[in-house]
């Protein structure tokens, strides 16, 4: 993959959404190049979601395009897309992040049951699972619990994990902070940052927290980059 | 991986799956037991009666003297005069010949008069012979053989006098010639429960002051006296008879329906049975049917776990999504889920069955003298499962179908 091709382009993308006529999100430009470091702000109802959603191709555009490491979405099946988002995406949430009666492994290594090229980049996947707990600073045997039976700030570890086992070359993490307290809060990000520099992983992060801003290489604002509007 | 996810989903909703598979495993229970007793059923009733070549009575339709000679249900037409029944007894096909006088009655009873030979010659259940549970056979004239369920629903027991009915739900007693219980019988499960059983003589005995029907006025015969008269049977109800080589059989039968004195008919008591069998196996249909309504119904109760499931399991559906999971796979799991239900409940029935056969068997068979064999499960038995569990993924596929489109629907956000 060159490096001149942008992991992440949204060029004049229009999505409309179902049932509510006439309101739509409109996107003019969005490039991420790889490797680098994104905050994207915006307050809740400025179409964070709905971005994320197109994104990963779980909804589709009614214009524009969407390229994900260069290929465009739109041109996938849907079968297709839905293994190319497992392969390309890593994908952290605000909560509520894993299947708790599955154990911290399963949870994990969840994402390359769908990829087999991101499950062919790990040798060995249980260890890991085990290493990726261990750099984040999971306690040791976490891999095995249920992932019910954690913390939710434990539980966010476990879904940094997951996003990035297989070093999949984004990671989308949708507000993934705001249901920790500060303290875990910059732990968190600090774990999130050493292990997506070292991989050489593209971080788009979407947050309403400012104070977040300095750790980025880039800071955008939804406001400047789409609009939400009647037509 | 998919299957150990759908595991431990079933397990986080251990409850209500539990519940749901309960209700399987008691449907399919019911099911195989509803088949176990039909077979029971069958077989018990095919063995009424064994051993007898051929049933002979006055001539009607083959059920009717199957039903009055065998299981004491309806009445002859006629009688066999005692000229044939000796003509009859005569022939040299015949190995044995056991006549049956019937007509009268105690209480709810039927009263059949017979030779002591019968209790040799009538075998039931593949080649079992009646048993004298207390007491004895009969010795004198005026002593009967009471079947278990007449000593028990009556409270009989050896020695108890008994007072014979003329005719059936007659009011006009044999109050002159009180008989005395000898002997009672072990439960066998057939008609034979429910039978008096006196001496051909005895039947002649109680008679003696009798004319066309009726008590002849002001004459009382004392029993001392009868019993030094000639007690020579007229006439007969039906005899039952066994021939020295099968393969007389057939020619004995046509002899007899030929028979030139008198209008008579021979039976098989086997194809008899099966012609009434297909009368009575209507009802086996029907609880059959009903049987396998309620397994319809705990999988439709399945449908129902798995639908109201579904709201909570948004999340994890959007999980899965999430993280590239196809729709295909989200109603892959369910069905899944499914199938693992069902295959549990109908494993799980098929244990209960064999519990409760192992357990019911020999109480069931003293209450109803039904014999439910308990062997590997038939290949009929067998079908039953998979098929439950076939029906069970299919069933499953509605709710799954739904899930499917939710989960198109909500991609990866979900708004609850």
């Amino acid at each position: 993959m060159s490096q001149s091709i942008p992991s992440l382009r949204l060029d004049n993308v229009h999505y409309r959404w179902p049932g509510r006529l006439a309101f739509g999100l409109r996107i003019r430009d969005l490039t991420l190049a790889p490797a680098e470091t994104v905050l994207l702000l915006g307050e809740s109802g400025s179409g964070k979601s709905t971005l994320l959603s197109l994104i990963c191709g779980t909804i589709m555009a009614d214009a524009g395009t969407v390229c994900v490491a260069g290929t465009d979405i739109a041109a996938l099946p849907a079968g297709k897309r839905d293994r190319f988002r497992a392969e390309q995406i890593g994908l952290i949430f605000q909560q509520f992040n894993l299947l708790p009666f599955a154990s911290v492994r399963d949870n994990i290594v969840l994402p390359l049951q769908f990829a087999p090229q991101r499950r062919a980049r790990v040798a060995d996947v249980a260890r890991e699972a085990e290493r990726l707990c261990h750099d984040l600073g999971l306690p040791a045997g976490v891999t095995s619990t249920q992932a019910g039976a954690l913390s939710v700030g434990q539980q966010q570890r476990v879904a940094c994990a997951r996003a990035l086992i297989g070093a999949p070359p984004l990671i989308i993490a949708d507000e993934p902070t705001s249901a920790l307290d500060a303290a875990t809060q910059t732990t968190f990000l600090d774990l999130l940052f050493a292990q997506s520099r070292a991989h050489g992983t593209t971080l788009l992060m979407v947050s309403h927290d400012a104070r977040l801003a300095g750790q980025f290489d880039r800071v955008l604002h939804m406001a400047d980059i789409a609009e939400t509007r009647r037509d | 991986m998919i299957f150990r996810l759908a595991l431990g989903s079933l397990m986080a909703r251990a409850l209500t799956v539990g519940m749901t598979i309960l209700a399987i495993a008691l449907s399919v229970a019911l099911f195989l037991g509803v088949e176990k007793v039909r077979t029971g059923a069958k077989a018990s009733f095919a063995d009424t009666i064994s051993g007898t070549d051929l049933i002979i009575g006055a001539r009607s339709g083959s059920v009717q003297l199957l039903l009055y000679s065998v299981f004491r249900i309806g009445n002859a037409t006629n009688n066999l005069t005692w000229e044939s029944y000796q003509d009859i007894a005569a022939r040299p096909e015949i190995d044995w010949i056991v006549p049956i006088s019937l007509g009268d009655s105690h209480r709810q009873f039927r009263v059949m008069g017979t030779s002591l030979e019968f209790f040799d010659r009538y075998k039931y259940r593949a080649g079992q012979s009646l048993a004298v549970r207390d007491g004895a056979l009969m010795d004198d004239l005026f002593d009967t053989v009471i079947g278990a369920d007449v000593a028990a629903t009556l409270g009989y027991s050896v020695g108890d006098p008994i007072v014979v009915a003329h005719g059936l739900a007659s009011f006009s007693l044999h109050e002159n010639q009180p008989f005395r219980v000898s002997g009672i019988l072990e439960k066998t499960g057939t008609p034979v429960d429910r039978t008096v059983i006196v001496s051909m003589e005895a039947i002649e005995a109680v008679h003696v002051d009798w004319q066309s029907g009726a008590q002849i006025p002001g004459q009382v015969t004392p029993p001392d006296v009868i019993r030094q008269m000639e007690l020579q049977p007229q006439a007969v109800t039906a005899a039952l008879v066994g021939v020295k080589s099968r393969l007389q059989v057939f020619g004995l039968q046509r002899a007899i329906n030929e028979y030139d004195e008198e209008p008579l008919l021979a039976i098989l008591p086997g194809v008899a049975l099966q012609e009434l069998w297909q009368i009575v196996g209507i009802a086996e249909t029907a609880l059959i049917g009903v049987s396998a309504m309620v397994v319809v119904t705990a999988l439709i109760g399945m449908m129902a776990t798995i639908f109201s499931s579904l709201n909570e399991r948004r999340r994890e559906m959007a999980i899965l999504r999430a993280m590239g999971a196809r729709p295909r796979v989200v109603l892959g799991l369910l069905v899944l889920e499914a199938v693992v239900m069902a295959a549990i409940g109908a494993l799980l029935g098929l244990g209960l069955l064999y519990l409760a056969l192992f357990i019911g068997q020999p109480m069931v068979d003293r209450a109803f003298g039904l014999w439910l064999p308990i062997d590997l499960p038939t290949p009929r038995e067998m079908r039953v499962l998979p098929g439950v569990i076939l029906a069970g993924a299919i069933v499953s596929m509605i709710p799954a179908l739904r899930a499917y489109r939710m989960s198109l629907a909500d991609g990866m956000i979900v708004r609850i």
